[in-house]
């Protein structure tokens, strides 16, 4: 028997032949694929060339690492979790330090009447925007930290 | 990997919550070599596919909170792996090692259980092929067929992984394979 493929059968056609070879079809699919295949002559030959391609890509296999690779995996995630816990603590440190010193640096600068009023106004302003700066970036990063849902792409 | 039948993951993921690290060692233990191969098919280079794998791990971690423990933990994980091979692809701008070189050369046996030299041979280079042509194809194509025909995964555990639903997973492997079989057709009739 052989009748022309119409757009609609080719399309349901590719999708049960999937689950054909994978065998994934429930009984009513698998009496509707096998009517299909009986019915058209085009559907019986791209089966046997899906059925042969299938056959060679589930025999293939991917290399596996050494085995002392999957010994260490867990123990190189485990450090990498401590180091981020690390470097937090460490910035958060770095911060209380650096503001601890600008404050001071400030201070001194102030009390100190041997420089001039318009030198310590630059380095007022200069310090002042600098720290602007950086606020501005870090509410910028935790505005789209909570927000963006795209967070685990990196950009 | 554990054995399934001593492996709670729900109850894993609950301690993970609770932020013990001993149970997401078990967690990563279980999962490990499905994650590396997985990022391997996608992104071809073994050494990039350990460091993105184990990242992936890393930043499950931190969100482990916002697992829902009624749901699997795969899928979950997968689209942050998937995220950051795809990244890493487009940020490093180059073709991955051809999968040739990453394909393991011991063959199965496909259905001649006893062949002889001559056809072990037309098999590894039918296998190079496939290979090649697995090479040539666009990374989301290579890896739908790397998760079902290779990692041998069922059609609802792709569907989570990759936020789809099953029809779309057939369609999706329907192209990927006629695709393949576009890049095998002049070795497939010599």
């Amino acid at each position: 028997m052989n009748k022309s493929v119409d757009n609609i059968n080719r399309e349901r056609f590719n999708i049960l032949m999937m689950g054909a070879l994978d065998n994934e079809l429930s009984f009513s699919e698998k009496q509707e694929f096998e009517k299909l295949i009986n019915e058209y002559a085009e559907f019986r030959t791209d089966w046997q060339e899906y059925k042969q391609l299938k056959e060679v890509t589930q025999s293939m296999k991917l290399k596996s690492p050494p085995d002392e690779v999957w010994d260490n995996y867990w123990m190189n995630v485990y450090n990498r979790i401590e180091r981020g816990i690390a470097w937090i603590v460490f910035s958060i440190g770095a911060v209380i330090l650096i503001t601890y010193g600008l404050f001071k640096t400030v201070e001194s600068i102030i009390a100190d009447s041997q420089i001039e009023t318009i030198i310590k106004i630059g380095i007022i302003a200069l310090l002042g925007g600098l720290v602007l700066l950086v606020v501005s970036v870090f509410r910028e990063k935790l505005r789209i930290r909570i927000s963006d849902p795209y967070k685990e792409i990196k950009r | 990997m554990t054995d399934d039948s001593d492996f709670d993951e729900q109850s894993i993921i609950v301690k993970c919550q609770h932020g013990d690290k001993h149970a997401f060692g078990v967690l990563v233990q279980h999962y490990k070599e499905r994650a590396y191969f997985c990022a391997l098919g996608i992104v071809g280079v073994p050494e990039a596919a350990l460091d993105l794998s184990q990242d992936a791990f890393v930043r499950t971690w931190k969100s482990i909170a916002k697992i829902d423990v009624l749901r699997p933990f795969f899928p979950w994980y997968y689209r942050i792996l998937r995220n950051l091979c795809f990244n890493y692809q487009r940020d490093t701008a180059r073709h991955a090692r051809s999968f040739s070189e990453i394909g393991e050369p011991t063959l199965k046996a496909i259905s001649d259980p006893s062949p002889d030299a001559a056809t072990l041979l037309d098999r590894q280079e039918l296998h190079d092929k496939v290979w090649e042509g697995l090479n040539a194809l666009k990374p989301h194509e290579r890896e739908i067929i790397v998760l079902k025909d290779i990692q041998d995964l069922p059609y609802k555990t792709i569907a989570e992984m990759l936020d789809i639903p099953t029809g779309t997973v057939m369609s999706r492997l329907f192209n990927a394979r006629q695709a393949l079989k576009k890049q095998l057709e002049r070795y497939w009739h010599e």
